[in-house]
Formats: C-alpha cells, sequence, structure tokens
C-alpha cells in the first residue's frame, strides 16, 4: 500500500477531533473524503501531509512514517490544495505555481528550462496559462482554485490531496477539473484524496468513499456502500432520494428533506420569529 | 479571454520564456541600481563645504588603488579620504543592512508595515547607548557607545525569544507582541535613565535620531563584513521567504523547513540592524520605505527584493545624509523620515486603482 494511515488521533487544544483514523489508499485509487463541516476532513488531510502531527498513530508512506522524511523530499510525493490560500502580496499567477517546483530545487540554484516547461503544462491543462501574468490578488476564486491546483500538480506528487477543490468553480469547471483529475488517477496511477462537499461528484468520480463524522470514520467502501439512505440519515440529516443514473453511469443523491430535532427546533424558532412578524 | 487573444498571448510567451524574461528583468534592474550607487558615491563625496569636483575625486580614489590618472591636491585627498569617503560607505552600509532587515521582516510577518525594529532592536539599542554614555563615557573610548548599542540590540533579541519560549507555542504573531512588549520596556526604561539619571541627555537624544558623524575607516571596516555575511546568509533563504508568501501551511507543504526559517531569519535580520544601529543610531523610516518602494518596481520576489533594496537603500542614505550635511549637520534619521513622509503619501495615492 501507498499510504497508510494508522489509528490517528488528533487535538485542539483539549478537543478530540479525529479518533482512531486508519485507512490505506493505494496506487490509482480516487478517494472522495466526505462528511459534514466541522466533521474533521481538512484536519485529516492536513495531517496526512505532515502539516498537522497526529497525538496519536502514524501516516506512512510506502512503509515509512512521513515524519522521519525531508520536507523537500515529502514534497515531492505528497501535495496538497488547500481550501484557502493566503495570499498578502502581488504574486503573479505564474510564480506561485512555479512555488510548486521548490521541492527540485537548491537553496540558491534558479528554476531550470524544464521547471517552466512542466509549469506551462500543468497550466495549460488546468487552462490557467492565459493568466500567467496576472496578480494572483485580481483573479476570480474560480480562477484561484485552479491556480492552486496547477501550483500543487506541478510539484508532480504521487498522492494529491484536495480540500474542496470545486467549491468556487462554475459547473462546467466542476467536471473539466474532475475529469483531469480523474484521468490522472486512471492514467498516471496517481492516487487522490479529495474532501468534498457534494455528495454527486463524490459518488461519481470516487472510487473508495470515506464517511466521517465527528471525527470518526462511520462508512468506507465503494460510493455504493456508504451512500446509503441510513448513512445520509444518520450523519448528514437528510431524507434523500438515491437512484442510479444511465447517462452519468453513477450514484445521484437528491436531498429531499432535512430531519433531526435540532433542526426541528431551528424551523420552529423561524416560524414563529415570522408569526410575530 | 477569447479564443484568438488566447493564442496570441501565449504565443508571445512562448517566443522567450517568462524565467528568460525574468532574468533580464532583474538583470536590469540591478545593474540600474550598481550604477546608481557608483554615481552616488563620486557625487555625494562632492557635495559639503568644499566643493570637489568629480574628476578629482575619481583620480584620488584611482590613486589610491595604486593608479595615476590626473591630478588633484593634497588637502582635497585629505577630505576626501579621511572625511567624506568612510562616512559616505558607513552610509551605503547601514542603509543596507535597514533596508535588507526591513524587507526580511516584512516577508516573514506578510505585513508591509513591519520593519527592521520589530523586535524591539532600536529601543534595545538606544538605551544601552543611553547606559553608555551616562555611565561609562570612556570605557573604550570611541567604541564605547557602540558596543553598547550592540549589546543593547541582542539583549532586546534574547528577550524576545524568551519571552515567547516562556508563553509556549512560537508563532511570528507572538514575536510580533513580545517584540512590542520589550520596546516598550525598553523605551520607558529609557525614558527613566534621561529623566533622572543622565546630564547628557542631548547627547543621548542626537544618538536616537540616528546620524553618522565620526565615520571613520575602523567603522567601515568593522561593520562591513558583518554586514555583508549577515545579507549574503539571509539571501540563501529567499526563495523559503517567497514561499512563505503564500502562508505558513502551504510553505511547509512544498518542502520548506518553516520553523527554522521563521525562528532564524528574525534573529539574522536584527542581527544586521543592531550592527546598523550601533554605530548610526536608530535612524527610522528607511528600513520599512525601502523594500516598500522596491516591492513595488520588482515585486515581491525575494531573490530580486533583497538585493535591490540592499542597493536601493545604500543609495538613499547616502543622499539623506548628503541633505543633512549641507543643512546644519541635523540627525541624518530626521532627513529620511521628512523625505520618506510624503514619499510615501505619494506612493500610497498612486497605488489606489
Amino acid at each position: 500500500m501507498r499510504l497508510k494511515v494508522d489509528r490517528v488521533q488528533f487535538y485542539y487544544e483539549a478537543r478530540k477531533v479525529l479518533d482512531e483514523i486508519s485507512f490505506e489508499a493505494g496506487e490509482g485509487e480516487f478517494i472522495g473524503l466526505i462528511g459534514p463541516n466541522g466533521s474533521g476532513k481538512t484536519t485529516l488531510l492536513k495531517i496526512i501531509d505532515g502539516i498537522l502531527r497526529p497525538k496519536v498513530g502514524s501516516v506512512y508512506l510506502d512503509c515509512k512514517r512521513i515524519s522521519e522524511l525531508d520536507p523537500k523530499e515529502l514534497a515531492r510525493e505528497l501535495a496538497i490544495v488547500p481550501q484557502t490560500a493566503d495570499l498578502s502580496f502581488d504574486l503573479k499567477v505564474f510564480d506561485v505555481v512555479m512555488m510548486g517546483r521548490y521541492p527540485y530545487l537548491r537553496k540558491l540554484s534558479l528554476e531550470r528550462e524544464i521547471d517552466e516547461e512542466k509549469v506551462r503544462f500543468w497550466m495549460k491543462l488546468t487552462n490557467t496559462l492565459h493568466l500567467a501574468e496576472r496578480s494572483i490578488k485580481e483573479i476570480s476564486g474560480g480562477e484561484r482554485q485552479r491556480v492552486l491546483i496547477a501550483r500543487a500538480l506541478a510539484q508532480e506528487p504521487r498522492i494529491l490531496l484536495l480540500d474542496e477543490p470545486t467549491s468556487n468553480l462554475d459547473v462546467c469547471y466542476q467536471i473539466e477539473i474532475m475529469n483531469l483529475l480523474k484521468e490522472l488517477v486512471e492514467k498516471l496511477g496517481l492516487t487522490i484524496i479529495c474532501a468534498i462537499h457534494d455528495l454527486n461528484l463524490a459518488a461519481r468520480y470516487s472510487d473508495k468513499i470515506i464517511l466521517i463524522n465527528g471525527g470518526k470514520i462511520k462508512g468506507i467502501g465503494r460510493p455504493i456502500e456508504v451512500l446509503t439512505k441510513e448513512n445520509l440519515r444518520d450523519v448528514f440529516k437528510i431524507e434523500a432520494k438515491i437512484e442510479y443514473d444511465q447517462d452519468s453511469k453513477s450514484l445521484t443523491i437528491i436531498p429531499i428533506k432535512t430531519i433531526g430535532q435540532e433542526l426541528e427546533e431551528r424551523r420552529s424558532i423561524l416560524s414563529k420569529a415570522l408569526e410575530r412578524g | 479571454m477569447s479564443g484568438e487573444s488566447q493564442e496570441i498571448l501565449e504565443a508571445r510567451l512562448g517566443e522567450i520564456g517568462l524565467l528568460k524574461r525574468r532574468l533580464l528583468r532583474w538583470r536590469a534592474v540591478l545593474t540600474y541600481l550598481a550604477i546608481g550607487l557608483c554615481l552616488t558615491i563620486i557625487a555625494a563625496t562632492a557635495i559639503g563645504p568644499v566643493y570637489i569636483p568629480p574628476a578629482e575625486i575619481i583620480s584620488i580614489i584611482l590613486h589610491k588603488l595604486g593608479l595615476r590618472v590626473g591630478g588633484f591636491s593634497e588637502p582635497h585627498m585629505k577630505i576626501i579620504l579621511q572625511l567624506r569617503l568612510p562616512r559616505i560607505l558607513l552610509g551605503i552600509l547601514v542603509g543596507m543592512a535597514l533596508s535588507v532587515a526591513g524587507a526580511i521582516m516584512q516577508g516573514l510577518f506578510r505585513n508591509p508595515l513591519a520593519g527592521p525594529y520589530v523586535l524591539g532592536v532600536s529601543s534595545g539599542a538606544s538605551l544601552g547607548a543611553a547606559l553608555s554614555i551616562t555611565f561609562l563615557p570612556a570605557f573604550m573610548g570611541v567604541y564605547t557607545t557602540p558596543l553598547a548599542a550592540f549589546m543593547g540590540g541582542l539583549t532586546a533579541i534574547i528577550l524576545v525569544y524568551n519571552i515567547v519560549k516562556l508563553c509556549g507555542r512560537f508563532t511570528v504573531g507572538s514575536l510580533l507582541l513580545a517584540g512590542i512588549a520589550v520596546t516598550y520596556l525598553f523605551s520607558a526604561t529609557l525614558s527613566i535613565i534621561i529623566w533622572t539619571l543622565s546630564r547628557d541627555a542631548h547627547t543621548i537624544l542626537l544618538w536616537i535620531m540616528g546620524g553618522l558623524w565620526g565615520a571613520d575607516w575602523l567603522k567601515v571596516e568593522v561593520i562591513t563584513p558583518i554586514i555583508l555575511t549577515l545579507i549574503l546568509i539571509t539571501f540563501i533563504f529567499s526563495k523559503d521567504l517567497n514561499a512563505l508568501l503564500l502562508g505558513e501551511e502551504t510553505a511547509q507543504s512544498i518542502g520548506v523547513n518553516v520553523k527554522l526559517v521563521e525562528k532564524l531569519l528574525p534573529i539574522l535580520a536584527s542581527l544586521i540592524t543592531s550592527a546598523a544601529v550601533s554605530f548610526a543610531g536608530a535612524i527610522g523610516f528607511i528600513g520599512l520605505m525601502m523594500p516598500h518602494i522596491m516591492r513595488m518596481i520588482v515585486g515581491p520576489d525575494h531573490r530580486i527584493l533583497i538585493p535591490s533594496s540592499a542597493l536601493a537603500g545604500g543609495i538613499f542614505l547616502v543622499w539623506a545624509d548628503a541633505a543633512a550635511r549641507c543643512l546644519l549637520e541635523l540627525p541624518v534619521g530626521v532627513i529620511t523620515a521628512l523625505a520618506g513622509t510624503p514619499f510615501f503619501i505619494y506612493l500610497l495615492r498612486r497605488r489606489r486603482p
């Protein structure tokens, strides 16, 4: 197995965020990570990438603990596309993507021609090359998301972690980016772990889905095994219709209504307020 | 963007590599600044109570380097070599030091308002200088005050890091807060000393405002290797500083040793600052302004920002000092602030869309 997450626990201060998370990911596998807001998806991705260190448990890459790898070596194996990027200065888009070549360069050496070729290649594939000389601050949210994906791909990792990569994209780019990722998984044997809110995209593109809630794994397996009415009810508190769609050859999930006591209470607060005007 | 214009753009991008174009631009910027620095040295040496023509200055400098070209008078040679040149070289080094330290701090804190003094180096050095002026006027001759100021700056750095350590987790944010705390502590102590103990308040204030008086070759010889070596060491980390502009987590995920960079670079920048401040006093504004201006011109990449800020800072301080010399020997710190303020406001206005 390429990647192994072994009994990982993580705390922010005293609050337990992840509890006994274990799973494996192999070559050419697209894993969808789903779960409600605050379930620990982002934290889990950061732990796999080595940005955060688990309190208990470890992450192994080819049977080696990632905490024992040199940071640059790790960056050549694993890349992450964060949900938000800290952008305080006017870097050019080209320079941001070029940062992905950092793990391949020595301290004082300038980027080589081969680095520019690779950067151009990934920018073309994510349709960001025309933005090359623009400032990262002045492009749109969707453009920025594609730039961040290009930067992560420029690292040429074997494992790519993505945190809500489609949240700012229009529907055309959502499909285009997901198709691109899927193709990289199938043709290059890339391993992808992708946190995603859109259950339909998760169902359509994932080979395996990990459902987490409250920092615990609630289900792991093929989309059809995890995306069940019971799981959606327990975890997302929704009543949903699940169908198999012939055209996209995947499950489609149509939320019908919300359930659960808290939600009922919130709804009654609203209706009372409306009555009072 | 329409398909056609995108094709044209790509063709244009294809003609000459972006990397190559960037390299050419960097080379041009550095060449202009280097020429500017040379012209500055000659022009600023010419200016003073006695005007000495540039041609004579060049032949004096060449004579000193062992070449005999043109003629010059002995007294002029003395003025140039013993008075003006060391002062100008000291000005260049101090200007370089403060600008580079400012550029590093602004990059590290991802804040264009950070400057070389964020860790309290200026107040530490000022306190050290005040203590030496008040209590040990001539312990080591004219080098007492610079040495005490340097120790003061060092004390500030050590204190800041220990406060952060005491409070637990290391972040650049806590470094900033601890720096503010130490700055206030030292400023308060300084005020007490000036108010109650010192009969040399005037001397102390003059020192704090910053000036390049009393520059001599020995000072230049002491400060040159320290400042140039430290600048070179920080330059090695310029790619790491670039990565930090994308945030700590992103930097770490592309392989930057963020902890090392965030702990080491504030120390290096503050050491550069201490070295500069100990000989020239707490000259203000230049460390905030020069990297800011250069970032507007060359962009935020530290591989060009650090060397170009260094050159521009050197040029600027020499001219500020030339102005100070001509205006009744004002402290140069006053000039940098006076000249800097309107220029800064102009730049900020221009930046608004």
